[in-house]
């Protein structure tokens, strides 16, 4: 079976088809950036993008995703490492304390944003609801998604110009 | 100095908003063994054996450890060494750890911990801290003679005639729960032995590097320069990544110890929960006596502290919550008795806000509720009996080294939610539609620091290189908090120089002086006022080579746009250019700054004493909707207001104001420890409910600026302040909207019952 992580061809083995996705993740593709904090899909993560829709993984198994399209925090930025203008909202809002649930939730903000550039706050508060953080009280992290979204008017990935 | 690009600064934010950040339980190591606790099913016992043959046949187990494998001390704790790394004569509570066991994977390591089997004679459980009081309960630890861990008291003026004084007497029972920190990375640890030199190198996440080597030493029984502890990102701590994070820390180092390879232990969820120490339940017994023209005249009250089944920083936390029992409000009369209590419920030890958000929740309400009996608003009776300059302390402190800002803290909240106006709207328990509104308002004060705590010192180094880059280190540890941006900007500013020329080398135990542990909200007041002290001691060695050639005096030297300067602007010599000449002249641009706290001073038998060194205020406010029907509770828009001396890093500061504020609506509303017979229950992120971004409001935040003398940079503290006041605010918006007083956490609401009168005040 193959997945289509971060723009690459991975051919999995058939030895890693039982293993839970992001021990996958994390362990054969060297790719920690989602996190493993409750195991049961409580905390969001572990969140990664499947065809661009938000995915706990931390509860589902590598054979669950034959061909996915897949995107994890690691492939967000540009390949010369310029970070994509929501992760830069991030950096300019004061959204990252400990980081933890950092990737989860720029991934689930990112694919919000691919579907609704124009949303207001309490969209916004929605669209994040099942990723925790203890750190921020959100605030911040929704002022980041907020200024992030008018990059994702008119093009469909973000990369748009504001 | 140069601003940074952004707004907001972090050193780390890159590493975290591209998944590079290495925390824990990312690192990889050749060769690696899996570690699992293995837990017994009891909740107070006596051990007979522990039988780990089951386990040691599984293929893949390598080696099962209990406290007979221990070759220093299997005891641990920064008080009284109760806690065991190893359970071995009793079982104390359900989270004790009998033994880890060693395998070549996690899975097996997990599956094998489950058929450790551990034989014992049960033993009553003492569960209720009143009743572990009592002379015939049975004791958690026989050789402590008593269940009472601990004892406080306050004893200013006299109650008796302060009663007398009162025209009413306001007295009420208050109880809090038990809460778990949920930090969203548990405790983990990577324990790797170096075979050049045979040190154990710990990577774990823990706000305490140097006390987590000093446990890992003394079970290891090996010297402190053994033991390296390496600064690795982590995912949260909040007061949580002490004594359980150490001992995680130390079985972890054990196995590597003695297998000689590297040992991973990274704990699952509901380990944590079950093993991990919470925030104190407290019962408080509080009275207060009044005049008609709404002034406090005494305080009575009695505070029973649960500390659970180890004693942990229960001593301290208690200290806290006595030393603040009254609130930011000038008693003449107080008399407080405060008792630590072993049970054999989970431990207890330090969260934010260490024992002051449970006496907030009791003092805020207590005076809403004796203005109610006057007859003033609850705004005017605080305005009445707070601390301004000059102001002593209920433990007879005078207020004088820095500005007193209760009240300028209090009306900026005012101002700015509006409070005045909208009271005129509360529903007080009527209201045409299904919601009812309410606002509320709370205030504290905080000691800074560890205060008569413990020894409060810090170590800063700065080691400028040959080009000019400049390496920082301090004893501070990152907790995710920022810490180590808002040394890096005090550096930069103190030397004037960019931002990126300065690295913060990554911390080691072995590199820097023990400087405590990162806790008490010291990070910023310490840490930051060691790095300004060694940015002092570097420019006055910098200024002493550089003065003649700039032709001033060593004291005229000054330091701007990297460059090094003298009386005017044109003499100058670049920065990266002195720091090529000093190590021509072989004069090393390095300096060590240490910060130590001021003297504070306490006597344990009258409770009396200069507590702190200095004193932080801040006010909250809240407005929400509760439903008739259901009783849920909709935050709408909450305010805070802190004093913060200076803030460092300004988007950082509101950061932990908005995450203060959060943590304790969960406190409020939502978040609660379940245990039956001493069980917990509650042991993952689905039945433990902390808020979601839905369960908040819109938060503003004000920084109130009030330079500290006391502290080299002016700032003082935000991590604590900002989470003990939310949830009376809470309350008392709760009681605004529904006419129900709440007096036990979290506040539980059903359908609220039309009233008629309320029960404060109408007379």
């Amino acid at each position: 079976m193959k997945l289509f992580v971060n723009g690459m061809e991975i051919e999995v083995p058939a030895s890693a088809m039982e293993k839970r996705i992001v021990e996958f993740l994390r362990e054969d593709l060297d790719l920690t950036g989602a996190k493993n904090a409750c195991d049961i899909g409580a905390c969001g993560a572990c969140t990664i993008l499947v065809n661009d829709e938000p995915n706990r993984i931390c509860i589902k198994l590598v054979k669950d995703f034959d061909g996915a399209r897949i995107l994890t925090i690691e492939g967000l930025a540009a390949p010369d490492g310029a970070l994509h203008p929501l992760q830069q909202a991030f950096l300019d809002c004061g959204a990252i304390q400990c980081g933890y649930c950092t990737p989860g939730m720029v991934l689930t903000a990112h694919a919000f944003l691919l579907k609704n550039p124009r949303p207001t706050r309490d969209q916004i508060r929605q669209a994040i609801f099942k990723n925790l953080c203890r750190c921020t009280g959100y605030q911040q992290i929704i002022d980041a998604i907020e200024k992030a979204a008018p990059h994702y008017q008119g093009k469909s990935d973000g990369r748009g110009g504001a | 100095m140069s601003k940074p690009e952004t707004k907001c600064w972090r050193n780390d934010a890159y590493a975290k908003v591209t998944g590079k950040a290495k925390f824990t339980d990312d690192l990889k190591f050749a060769n690696v063994l899996h570690a699992a606790p293995a837990y017994s099913d009891f909740v107070h016992a006596r051990i007979v054996s522990i039988d780990t043959s089951a386990a040691e046949k599984i293929s893949g187990v390598v080696r099962v450890l209990t406290a007979k494998d221990v070759p220093g001390l299997n005891r641990f704790g920064q008080i009284i060494r109760d806690y065991r790394i190893f359970a071995d004569d009793k079982i104390r509570y359900h989270g004790d750890v009998v033994a880890i066991v060693v395998a070549e994977t996690r899975e097996i390591a997990i599956h094998a911990a489950q058929l450790v089997k551990v034989n014992a004679e049960p033993l009553p459980a003492v569960l209720d801290p009143e009743a572990a009081m009592l002379p015939d309960s049975p004791l958690v630890h026989e050789n402590h003679g008593s269940n009472i861990v601990n004892t406080h008291v306050v004893r200013r003026g006299n109650v008796d005639d302060g009663f007398k004084q009162a025209d009413f007497v306001v007295e009420q029972d208050f109880s809090t729960q038990f809460i778990e920190h949920a930090y969203m990375e548990t405790e983990a640890a990577v324990c790797v032995p170096r075979s050049t030199d045979g040190v154990i190198e710990v990577y774990g996440s823990m706000q305490h590097p140097f006390s987590t080597r000093r446990f890992v030493a003394a079970c290891l029984d090996v010297a402190l320069s053994e033991i390296e502890v390496i600064g690795t990102p982590m995912g949260g701590g909040f007061g949580g990544k002490d004594d359980t994070a150490a001992i995680v820390c130390a079985r972890t180092a054990l196995a590597a110890k003695l297998l000689g390879r590297p040992v991973k232990m990274v704990y699952r969820r509901d380990w944590s929960m079950r093993e991990s120490y919470k925030r104190h339940p407290y019962r408080v017994l509080y009275k207060m006596g009044v005049t008609k023209t709404g002034r406090i005249t005494a305080v009575q009250c009695r505070i029973v502290a649960d500390g659970g089944a180890y004693c942990s920083v229960t001593p301290w936390v208690t200290w806290r919550s006595t030393v603040q029992c009254c609130g930011p409000y000038a008693v003449e009369n107080v008399h407080c008795d405060t008792f630590g209590v072993y049970t054999n419920n989970v431990v207890a030890g330090a969260m934010r806000g260490f024992g002051s958000p449970q006496m907030n929740f009791v003092i805020e309400q207590i005076v809403e509720m004796a203005a109610q009996r006057v007859g003033i608003s609850g705004i005017e009776f605080r305005r009445r009996n707070m601390v301004r300059q000059g102001s002593v302390t209920i433990t007879g402190q005078k207020l004088d080294g820095h500005k007193v800002a209760m009240e300028q803290a209090l009306d900026a909240v005012l101002r700015e939610i509006d409070y005045e106006n909208k009271l005129a709207h509360i529903s007080h328990g009527k209201a045409d539609g299904d919601e009812l509104y309410g606002i509320g308002v709370a205030m504290s004060y905080r000691g800074v620091s560890l205060g008569a705590e413990g020894v409060d010192f810090c170590a800063a180094i700065i080691n400028a290189q040959a080009d000019g880059s400049i390496f920082l280190e301090t004893g501070i540890h990152e907790n995710g908090q920022g810490s180590e941006s808002a040394m890096l900007l005090i550096c930069a500013e103190e030397l004037g120089v960019d931002l990126n020329r300065i690295r913060y080398r990554r911390s080691s135990t072995s590199n820097i002086p023990d400087s405590g542990t990162t806790v008490a909200s010291r990070g910023t007041i310490m840490g930051g006022g060691a790095t300004a002290l060694a940015a002092r001691e570097l420019k006055k060695k910098i200024a002493k080579a550089f003065c003649a050639k700039l032709g001033c005096s060593a004291d005229e030297v000054r330091f701007k746009n990297n460059f090094v300067c003298g009386k005017s602007d044109t003499d100058r010599i670049a920065f990266a250019d002195a720091m090529r000449q000093m190590w021509a002249m072989q004069k090393f641009p390095f300096a060590l700054g240490t910060f130590k706290a001021p003297r504070v001073s306490w006597d344990e038998h009258t409770g009396q004493g200069d507590a702190y060194f200095t004193w932080v205020y801040g006010c909250q406010a809240v407005e929400l909707t509760v439903n008739k029907k259901s009783g849920k509770v909709k935050l709408l828009n909450a305010v805070a207001a802190h004093d913060v001396g200076r803030a460092v890093n300004p988007e950082m500061v509101r950061g932990q104001i908005y995450g203060g504020m959060a943590m304790s609506a969960g406190y409020a509303l939502h978040e609660e420890v379940k245990a039956s017979g001493g069980k917990m229950t509650t042991l993952n992120l689905n039945t433990y409910r902390i808020p979601r971004s839905m369960d908040l409001p819109e938060m503003k935040v004000i920084i109130v600026e009030n330079p500290d003398p006391v502290s080299p940079t002016g700032a003082k503290s935000i991590g604590e302040p900002a989470n003990e006041i939310l949830a009376p605010a809470i309350a008392n918006a709760i009681f605004n909207a529904t006419g129900q007083r709440h007096f036990s956490l979290p506040i539980k609401l059903g359908a609220i019952p039309e009233i008629t009168c309320c029960e404060e005040g109408c007379k």
